[in-house]
């Protein structure tokens, strides 16, 4: 930053002032910090009191609730539907396989957000640009073509196929790290949401055209969303690689992943910050009865269960309950309406 | 020169994919998600009246096409019609139906598993060399891409030809102009959308002939179905043709001079291209 010109210095202060709104804290936002807290206390507890079972469920659930809440960071606000949640988780877990017999492995966590964040860069410069239909199609076969580019250069390089990751690192550790994630995107999704970035995204997510209009940067508010959104992805993928011990590229990017980090997040709600929470909880515990009992049928029922939710509860439970509760209270205030409406009625004065 | 020839057989067949993709989406606006799945399904049925009836791939179509024909036109009228229904906007639209296929996709790759089981299949019909200019080919290749230029050119003078083609390419260009003079868009686009599944899983079936196919490959017919369109652009069968052939030409080239497994890095590249020089498609004209 050696260019101190009036436009630059402006921007500065406008941003540190920005920052400081963001730290006044409401009553409610107080009361939020407290209860979150409290939350994730209770949550770090479990491997005091739990067998390995119950831990095991606990892991599942900490890492969607990680993925969900971290899609939902961009997918939510947006609309743009990202469908390449398995690629990023990938990538964190390969960097982590390939590189552990040469670095340690909290480094290796730094270097696969690093690549996820900068290959997430990449695919947001050259989709996010243009119309949300590209992003999508990208995104819906991206995770098969890292996979396809990590087995031809494994084969290049003559190495297996599979990979072993032996960490000492017992499944509380595993656990502790994952809630420590979780609290983390919570708080980074908190400060977004309060941001002129998030107050951005959610203009944009409701009309674009009203965004450019309104003097947003949209595509420099979506780039930068997605790769903190996709950073989250590939730590996660990062963290996790131990647990599997032995990890191949079909398991590492499997679709599955990206799959239900989308319906669990859609079940929750993505309008709300806890939303995919809500959504991560009882289908992590379904599906593993569903995994026990069904395996064969497992795929058939997860897509039935997608079509349920899209059809039948499209703003998730927690749209649900709010407008059980008196209207569902959309966010955006009066002013984004007015906008949106000035901006519609001359749409169609052209049209 | 292989190259060349191997590529070009293989667009052809790509090109009735392409094909009905575009009538799902330029003419019905609904992005499937699940069109590869269609195409996949189509091919594991060919591939079931082949080893268990021993009846060829052409008859197949005979009874793939009408099926595909039946559940497209079912999966619009039950699962798309009340999403567009409800739709506020074009864009509330396009993210439900995305939602909602790819839901889709995943059904059908659940039945799939259950019936067919994870396994790879193929089956060997018409595989003969067949020599052009001193080169053996499969003539399994040149019979599916017979089959399939007969069915593009079919389809083109159909949609140029009949009143109901006419139809088709008013919704296309506009539904809300094509309702004021007296069009059912509903129907039509009901119409537009199991013809493009169907064409689709001639697609499939012609694929199955020299292809190795297993439940979850869908999603890859899926991108290089819309890759193709939006090369060639939405609304343009001329262009989807020769991105098709584009497509063919450069998978083909990928696998045999770089890597088979290569195939959909071949796709992707081609679609950034596209992307970062000309996101209108080959001869789409630049939205101002």
């Amino acid at each position: 930053m050696t260019d101190k010109s009036p436009r630059t210095r402006g921007f500065l202060q406008r941003s540190m002032q920005a920052m400081r709104d963001g730290l006044v804290l409401s009553a409610s936002d107080k009361r939020h910090l407290v209860l979150g807290t409290i939350g994730f206390a209770l949550a770090a507890l479990l491997p005091f009191v739990s067998d390995g079972y119950a831990l095991s469920v606990g892991i599942s659930v900490a890492m969607y609730a990680v993925l969900a809440t971290s899609w939902m960071l961009f997918s939510g606000p947006t609309n743009y539907i990202s469908l390449g949640t398995a690629a990023f988780f990938g990538i964190g877990m390969y960097v982590v396989a390939g590189g552990i017999d040469l670095l340690p492995f909290s480094a290796l966590v730094v270097i696969a957000a690093l690549v996820g964040g900068v290959f997430a860069a990449i695919v947001g410069l050259a989709t996010l640009r243009i119309a949300g239909v590209y992003f999508v199609i990208f995104t819906l076969g991206m995770a098969e073509l890292i996979r396809q580019i990590t087995v031809w250069g494994q084969a290049k390089m003559g190495s297996q196929a599979g990979l072993y990751v032996l960490v000492g690192m017992d499944d509380s550790t595993l656990y502790w790290l994952l809630i420590a994630l979780a609290a983390i995107v919570f708080l980074v999704g908190w400060w977004i949401g309060r941001s002129r970035l998030g107050f951005a995204l959610r203009i944009i997510g409701n009309d674009e055209v009203v965004a450019v209009h309104s003097g947003i940067n949209t595509a420099r508010a979506k780039v930068v969303l997605f790769v903190i959104s996709s950073v989250f992805a590939s730590i996660t993928g990062a963290l996790v690689a131990p647990r599997y011990s032995y990890v191949e590229p079909t398991l590492a990017f499997s679709p599955f992943i990206s799959f239900q980090v989308v319906i669990m997040a859609l079940l929750g709600g993505v309008h709300r910050l806890w939303g995919p929470l809500v959504g991560v909880i009882p289908f992590t515990l379904m599906w593993e009865v569903i995994n026990a009992s069904y395996p064969r049928l497992s795929t058939l029922l997860l897509g039935v269960c997608f079509l349920l939710i899209v059809y039948f509860i499209p703003h998730g439970v927690v749209g649900l309950i709010e407008s059980l509760r008196g209207g569902y209270r959309k966010r955006g205030g009066p002013l984004r309406d007015l906008l949106q409406n000035t901006l519609r009625s001359r749409k169609s004065n052209n049209a | 020169m292989s190259i060349l020839i191997i590529g070009l057989l293989l667009g052809g067949t790509y090109a009735l994919m392409a094909m009905g993709l575009q009538l799902q989406y330029g003419v019905a606006r609904i992005m499937n998600l699940a069109n590869g799945e269609i195409l996949v399904a189509a091919a594991f049925g060919t591939f079931w009246f082949f080893t268990a009836y021993q009846l060829s791939p052409f008859i197949s179509l005979l009874i793939v096409v009408p099926l595909a024909f039946a559940v497209n036109w079912a999966i619009y009228h039950w699962l798309m019609l009340p999403l567009v229904r409800r739709a506020k906007n074009q864009g509330q639209l396009e993210v439900d139906s995305i939602l909602a296929t790819f839901g889709i996709s995943f059904i059908f790759i659940g039945i799939l598993l259950a019936v067919f089981g994870g396994d790879y299949l193929n089956y060997s019909y018409l595989a003969r060399p067949f020599y052009i200019l001193g080169e053996a080919y499969g003539l399994n290749r040149i019979a599916a891409f017979l089959m399939s230029a007969a069915i593009c050119i079919g389809l083109y003078l159909w949609l140029h030809r009949t009143r109901t083609g006419l139809t088709l390419r008013a919704v296309s260009v506009s539904p809300s102009a094509a309702g004021l003079v007296s069009i059912n868009v509903e129907r039509a686009s009901a119409l537009a959308f199991a013809l493009g599944g169907a064409v689709t899983a001639a697609g499939g079936a012609m694929l199955s002939m020299f292809l190795t196919f297993d439940a979850s490959l869908g999603v890859l017919f899926t991108l290089k179905g819309l890759v193709i369109i939006i090369m060639g652009g939405v609304r343009d069968i001329r262009g989807a043709i020769v991105a098709s052939f584009i497509l063919g030409l450069a998978e083909t080239a990928v696998a045999i001079l770089v890597d088979p497994g290569l195939t959909l890095a071949a796709a992707y590249v081609l679609f950034l291209i596209i992307l970062l020089v000309r996101p209108e498609g080959l001869f789409g004209r630049r939205s101002t």
